[in-house]
């Protein structure tokens, strides 16, 4: 076995251009900037583009623009980025072009600390769009993570036409942390689905079997048409509220009908023991440390690691929790995912450790809420 | 050629709307230079202007208000084949004025035809970047109070190579889109015209007044020769084409054996300019030799040169989950900022930590093993001391060995570095137990 010593950062930049990303686009902001440093080393020798936009607006808009041209596309930023980017979300979830967003959470809200960690953007990322339309939102938990999830992300933005977060941490992401890169498990690669050929060619139109239309990208022998406008399937502005309703029911359930399908987790069982650990990104690698610490006690714990938090895995937790009487949430925050986990598992006693001060939640203090609070 | 208009959406402008004219201008444009629809993409925002890509057969991308020219450069730089022809109004100038400047510094090959008509129509006729200050619009009296935007003279000092000022009822106003289109870099046309719909309402403003207006001020047409230079999307090619590509990350493979058994945790704590970070790499690194997983947690300020610099290590033959600092096996007090802002830490040693303290860095009192080195009197200097204190960590068998040490530094350091490096860890090892 040989390790690689890495960031979080730079295997997300890796991983992106494994998965075919030749354009990226951003604006420095730390904890993100070695991601953007890192694509200008790896892009423009392959013939693709890294490109410093004059903010994240056109970092974004940029990103928007390549991907319509067919390019995979990739942008990253943290909380105060993400802000500015809601508007281009907005416009990539209502006309599904496919994209990959890094948020490299650091401590909020507004500024906040550039170099202190939370998971605070978790329900951002969510709901930061106008509309209420459901987004993919994926988050590691180490480096390897960092690396494949983001080619996972890229398949998904591919497949469902759509954004796809990768809601990374400040301590994920500027970690130097050792990896077998030789050991890690490569998704395969899936890329944009043309329309077959034969028929008329409309940007929106959805074959029966489909959930998302076919892509054929801007500047080919077909037009192609794109709008952040309510649009119909062929692109233009409708009025028609049938035709309006059955596209965003549809911009849903492509989403959220398929979530059983990218429902990446990990669980940690032991026989006879009372709580399951709910938890995910950073914060579960403490609580990986608990289960370790507890597993051949007479207490022991198990552990339940989300890495799809959006839309929510409910069939993975409900499954997962079934055998429980208690579960405890932690996360890096003041409360933002314990809510969903209340809201589908009515019937448990739920327990929570929150904490959003920029320092990693303990081992200790995850111990200390499970015997003694 | 034929026609790129739409014939099944004919243009839908109120009766007497410039954009109606310069709309099928531009279709003339297209169809003298012999464009068919699919090498056009026309990228549009919101307002009268963000109607035009729908009356037109082209590729077409219409997108939110301000913000057409940060589609079109992500186009242009994936498809530098395409005509990119961008409309925005005068409202979209003041929403997305940071595109324009960096569209002009960029010289990116697009064209931007500013649909300018004073105000914004669509939502009532308020006053926009570009309305006269004795204006009667839909704001009150507040663009009495503001400075009207002069596009070209913005463009130009932002480096636009192609700045063009006219009226939208010039008789050339062909000629003078098409020569944009075929200007190689970023061209913008400042084109005038009247909104009858709300503007000339409750303003008097007539094609020759117009004209009237545009002869008052400083002509601006064509190329500007200050700013003309090569193209970015075909600069950007080729310099690309001069980097280097980047290889795999180095893998390294173990080949030493750590001095201890289990986890070792450490923690570097010195300030700004002392290669903290650096040396906390190579600590890493010369785990790594060993076979053992590592983690690397800086904190530093988000100011450079200054203040605490500290680096937090694990090196560890077992899965590191949590990355914090639980018992560390040992500190480096290399600088007083670093030990400082890690006072708390100190109260809960014991025994199991060594600490080396450097010369002149004073550590609380405490129950760890103490171990102080001068590196000043060995003629290391400052900025040396994180290195030299691994090196100490080494000679005493403690986290690392030597050889794992020297090891590390032939992967991080060529050249001289490396050997003015290695003969540092040889001084400061050999002389400091």
């Amino acid at each position: 076995m040989s390790l690689t010593l890495l960031e979080g950062n730079e295997a997300i930049a890796r991983g992106a251009v494994a998965a075919g990303c030749r354009f990226f686009a951003g604006y420095p902001i730390t904890p993100a900037t070695t991601i953007l440093n890192t694509m200008l080393s790896l892009l423009p020798p392959l013939g693709g583009v890294c490109l410093q936009g004059e903010d994240e607006i056109a970092s974004i808009g940029a990103c928007l623009g390549a991907s319509m041209a067919g390019l995979k596309v990739m942008t990253a930023t943290s909380g105060p980025g993400i802000s500015l980017y809601s508007e281009q979300i907005s416009f990539a979830i209502g006309s599904e072009i496919p994209i990959v967003i890094v948020d490299v959470q650091r401590l909020g809200p507004s500024t906040g600390s550039a170099t202190r960690a939370a998971d605070g953007d978790i329900n951002f990322l969510r709901w930061g769009n106008s509309g209420g339309l459901p987004v993919i939102v994926l988050a590691p938990v180490n480096v390897a993570d960092c690396f494949t999830l983001t080619i996972q992300a890229f398949n998904l933005a591919e497949k469902f036409r759509c954004p796809v977060f990768v809601a990374s941490n400040k301590e994920i992401a500027m970690t130097r942390e050792s990896v077998d890169m030789d050991a890690l498990q490569i998704p395969e690669i899936v890329n944009r689905a043309a329309p077959p050929g034969g028929t008329k060619f409309l940007p929106f139109q959805v074959r029966d079997d489909q959930g998302v239309p076919d892509f054929l990208p801007i500047g080919g022998k077909v037009l192609v048409r794109q709008t952040s406008s309510t649009h119909g399937v062929n692109g233009y502005i409708t009025t028609d509220h049938n035709e309006i309703a059955g596209i965003i029911n549809r911009l849903k359930t492509k989403i959220h009908s398929a979530v059983d399908e990218f429902s990446f987790y990990e669980t940690y069982t032991v026989k006879n023991s009372e709580t399951l650990i709910i938890s995910y990104g950073v914060t579960s690698r403490a609580a990986k440390s608990v289960f370790n610490k507890l597993k051949n006690t007479d207490r022991p714990v198990s552990l339940l690691v989300l890495k799809t938090l959006w839309p929510m895995p409910e069939t993975v937790i409900r499954r997962a929790a079934r055998d429980f009487k208690q579960v405890m949430v932690v996360e890096m925050n003041l409360g933002q995912y314990i809510h969903e986990i209340e809201r589908i598992l009515p019937d448990k006693t739920i327990k929570f450790l929150a904490q959003m001060d920029g320092r990693l939640i303990t081992p200790h203090a995850i111990k200390e809420k499970i015997f003694h609070g | 050629m034929d026609s790129l208009l739409n014939i099944e959406r004919p243009p839908v402008y109120c009766p007497g709307c410039a954009h109606d004219k310069i709309t099928h201008t531009l279709d003339n444009v297209f169809q003298n230079m012999g464009l068919t629809g699919e090498k056009i993409v026309m990228v549009s925002d919101i307002g009268c202007s963000g109607l035009f890509d729908t009356f037109f057969n082209t590729h077409a991308l219409h997108g939110l208000h301000g913000r057409a020219l940060t589609y079109a450069a992500g186009l242009k730089l994936a498809r530098p084949d395409l005509n990119v022809v961008v409309t925005m109004g005068d409202g979209g100038q003041g929403i997305g004025g940071a595109h324009l400047l960096a569209a002009c510094r960029r010289n990116l090959d697009l064209t931007l035809l500013v649909l300018n008509n004073f105000n914004f129509g669509m939502t009532g006729g308020q006053f926009s970047a570009t309305t006269p200050p004795d204006a009667q619009v839909g704001s009150g009296f507040l663009n009495q109070l503001e400075h009207p935007l002069d596009i070209c003279r913005v463009a130009h000092s932002a480096g636009a190579p192609y700045v063009t000022r006219c009226s939208g009822y010039r008789n050339d106003l062909a000629n003078k889109i098409r020569q944009a289109i075929e200007f190689k870099g970023f061209s913008i046309l400042d084109i005038w015209g009247i909104c009858p719909g709300r503007y000339t309402k409750r303003n008097r403003l007539t094609p020759k007044a117009i004209e009237a207006t545009l002869a008052q001020l400083p002509a601006m047409e064509g190329v500007m020769a200050d700013n003309n230079r090569p193209e970015y999307g075909a600069q950007y090619r080729k310099v690309a084409a001069r980097q280097k590509p980047v290889g795999e990350p180095l893998k390294i493979d173990a080949e030493f054996s750590p001095p201890r058994p289990g986890r070792q945790e450490v923690i570097l704590l010195g300030s700004a300019g002392q290669r903290i970070i650096t040396a906390g790499e190579i600590l890493c690194l010369a785990g790594l030799t060993a076979g053992l997983q590592t983690t690397q947690k800086n904190e530093y300020n988000i100011t450079v040169l200054r203040g605490p610099s500290i680096s937090e290590l694990i090196l560890s033959p077992e899965e590191i989950h949590y990355t914090g600092i639980e018992r560390p096996s040992a500190i480096a007090a290399i600088d007083q900022e670093g030990v400082d802002r890690r006072m708390a830490m100190f109260d809960h040693l014991d025994q199991d930590t060594l600490v080396v303290t450097c010369e002149g860095v004073e550590i609380p009192a405490c129950k760890a093993r103490i171990h102080r080195v001068d590196l000043k009197s060995l003629g290391i200097k400052k900025p040396d001391w994180a290195l030299a204190s691994l090196a100490v960590l080494a000679n005493l068998g403690h986290i690392l060995s030597l050889e794992m040490l020297a090891a590390a530094l032939k992967i991080r350091f060529k050249g001289k570095i490396l050997e003015s490096s290695l003969d540092l860890i040889q001084k400061a090892g050999s002389n400091s137990s």
